[in-house]
């Protein structure tokens, strides 16, 4: 049978899967909601995986990121737990080897990563505000009844955008209700919101940042064509959303999974039987001394998987 | 007097120390804890950064506690850090609390106010200068033993075996400097200390990453707000320097300028003060950057002007040096998550540096 490669990137917003055969190929890829419940996504998402290689393909190992990359990793056994930055430039160095600047916009998190000859030497995330530019402009298409998939569309009809303090969401929504109660029509309007989010974008995540081209714009938001067109009238440059834009964590893991099988020949991958597997997190607040740390327990079925948040270490080893 | 004191780092082992020997009774503030932030955040101005809150917090907490008299420190220079006890003070009578405060401003820039304000802590238990001068020293000797303890104890971290077993020596050994009294006591604290740290199992083959931490005194001393930054990383296989010890401090505003060296490195990209640590963390990048380092971390309050006006240089220093910086703005947020993330994100780009260096024993970018 074939062997394939499996990446989960579990975000705030997505769960996504991609699936890679031996020689790097991508065979599928999968993108879910992850509606606050990673634990039932990561089932579901394998489920429909075994269900799409009904067994032509056999998932040899798999790698995971994400803001659940733990949780997610535990769970599958995955053989890389990877953070989303290394993630992303790997997957992106892979398709695109001589991009030098990534905009990256997912559900919470926004970041900007630099390479140079293929190597990061630079990054930056949104810092104490959780930007969650594709949060927003999620709950700004659902307030507005707009399918979030016609939004760039709409977007990009507009001759005159108008202009919205995008220093951060709460003020970008006031003031967007004060332009609709002033008659501005919805496309221009929409198109302006995309303008501040990237102004708000380039002046926050990317300041100082020297942005070279080839630039890549990836993540759930780069669907949005209205925000890569604002980045290019901004920035005067083109700007790439790549094939895989709104997976690139998960593939970027899948690779590494399959470059550390390759070279090491080991894996832990538990199988997509994890599927069936019953997974339940239950937390409590450990009382030992001040600092009241929430502590997390996983456990399958009947066994304690992992544990994890104490800022003393006293939970480390599962057989408390 | 039942007298008190901010809470930072390991400090209070050696104020402890010292009031308890003036005749008085040390009320040590909590470590700070979830209930010392909501604490401060309930009561603080919002735009306060966060070491004003959690000091505050600090501060009422041991004021439950039966503190009458709280000790702290001014600040120098155009940082709002020079109000804050002012202002602390201000607050705390608005809740009602009945104390006295003092601020200790640097003894250079007052030396009378300096002197008369130690005559306020004396006066009452009637200790005479010499026995202050005693137990000033022993209380000094105490805090440079506590802070080589725990530079030792980042340099073992990164080559231990045992996950966790470097930070349950470390609090063994505070432990055994908390209850030394006498110098000689104290003395051979430290040297059972350093025992402690040594024996920890190692793997001396490893050849981690060598990250120097900047910032804002405050939230570079204080595990609770840094999000344990120097265990974590260290557990990562990270040694990490930091710039900035109280006792340096102490030694660089009271008796002599020791500062001097971090000032000359800052100059080509900034010659003035700015406030707080910021003139520091231009200046120890360049340091860091020429002995050597791998990288440099910036840890900063939300808000803090002096180490905005620093970010925005850090560019070019980093830029100019070859010397990646990464900056944390610390805020109320207690997620381990998001910083964890760009941590792990940081020192992947480091190993991969190194690696492309030549340095094949370190992992890079497809390591684990």
């Amino acid at each position: 049978m074939q062997q394939g490669f499996l990446g989960i990137d579990v975000g705030s917003v997505s769960t996504n899967f991609v699936i890679l055969a031996e020689d790097a190929r991508v065979i599928e890829t999968l993108y879910i909601r992850t509606k606050g419940q990673p634990i039932k996504t990561i089932k579901a998402g394998l489920q429909h995986v075994r269900n799409i290689l009904k067994g032509k393909m056999e998932i040899i190992a798999a790698g995971a990121t994400g803001s659940a990359r733990n949780l997610s990793g535990i769970m599958v056994g995955a053989d890389i737990i990877k953070n989303e930055i290394t993630a992303h430039a790997v997957a992106v160095s892979r398709i695109i080897p001589d991009a030098q600047t990534i905009f990256e916009i997912g559900g919470q998190d926004s970041k900007i990563i630099i390479l140079r000859n293929g190597i990061v030497t630079d990054f930056a995330m949104n810092t104490v505000c959780a930007a969650g530019t594709g949060s927003f402009l999620d709950q700004q298409a659902s307030r507005l009844s707009i399918p979030i998939e016609d939004f760039g569309k709409m977007a990009l009809a507009a001759r005159n955008p108008v202009r919205i303090a995008g220093r951060c969401g709460v003020f970008a929504e006031s003031d967007m209700i004060h332009k609709q109660q002033l008659g501005y029509n919805l496309e221009e309007i929409i198109a302006g919101l995309c303008e501040a989010l990237v102004r708000n974008y380039l002046n926050n995540v990317g300041k100082g940042k020297e942005i070279l081209a080839p630039i890549v714009f990836q993540g759930g938001v780069a669907a949005n064509g209205g925000i890569a067109k604002a980045f290019e009238e901004i920035l005067g440059q083109k700007v790439t959303v790549p094939k895989y834009y709104d997976v690139m964590g998960a593939l970027g893991v899948a690779y590494l999974a399959l470059r550390n099988y390759r070279e090491t020949g080991i894996t832990k991958f538990k199988g997509l039987v994890t599927a069936d597997y019953e997974f339940i997190a239950k937390s409590f607040e450990c009382k030992g001394c001040a600092n009241n740390c929430e502590i997390i327990n996983i456990h399958q079925n009947d066994s304690l998987l992992a544990r994890w948040g104490s800022r003393c270490g006293k939970w480390e080893h599962l057989d408390h | 007097m039942r007298v008190t004191f901010p809470h930072m780092g390991t400090s209070h082992i050696a104020f402890k120390h010292l009031i308890n020997n003036l005749g008085h009774e040390a009320i040590v503030p909590p470590a700070p804890s979830k209930r010392t932030l909501s604490l401060g955040v309930r009561h603080a101005p919002e735009f306060a950064c966060i070491p004003f809150k959690i000091l505050l917090g600090s501060y009422i907490e041991a004021l439950e506690n039966g503190a009458e008299m709280i000790i702290s420190s001014g600040g120098v220079g155009p940082c709002r850090a020079g109000i804050y006890g002012l202002l602390h003070e201000e607050i705390l009578k608005d809740l009602g609390y009945d104390f006295e405060m003092l601020i200790f401003e640097p003894p250079l820039r007052g030396l009378l106010d300096f002197i008369k304000k130690i005559g306020r802590v004396i006066r009452p238990t009637r200790v005479s200068w010499p026995t202050f001068i005693k137990v000033f020293k022993t209380s000094w000797q105490k805090l440079i033993i506590l802070d080589e303890t725990e530079i030792l104890s980042h340099q073992i971290r990164p080559y231990e075996v045992i996950r966790g077993e470097t930070t349950r020596a470390f609090k063994e050994a505070l432990t055994l400097i908390d209850k030394a009294e006498t110098r000689q006591e104290l003395d051979s604290a430290g040297q059972a200390a350093e025992m402690l740290l040594r024996d920890v199992t190692q793997d001396r083959s490893r050849k981690p990453l060598r990250i120097g931490l900047i910032g804002e005194i405050y939230v570079v001393l204080e595990p609770f707000i840094n999000l344990d930054i120097e265990k974590t990383l260290g557990e990562m296989g990270v040694e990490t320097h930091r710039s900035i010890y109280l006792t340096d401090w102490t030694r660089d505003n009271t008796v002599f300028d020791g500062e001097k060296d971090i000032k000359n490195a800052a100059k080509p990209y900034l010659n003035q003060l700015i406030g707080g640590h910021g003139i520091n963390s231009v200046g120890e990048t360049v340091l860091y950057a020429s002995n050597g380092f791998d990288g440099v971390i910036q840890l900063a309050p939300f808000t803090c002007i002096p180490e905005i006006v620093a970010k925005s240089i850090l560019n070019r220093v980093s830029r100019d040096l070859n010397i990646p910086v990464l900056t944390l703005f610390l805020d109320e947020q207690t997620g381990t998550a998001g910083a964890q993330t760009r941590l792990e994100a940081f020192t992947d780009l480091l190993l991969q540096k190194r690696r492309n260096k030549g340095d094949l024993d370190a992992t890079g970018i497809f390591g684990n």
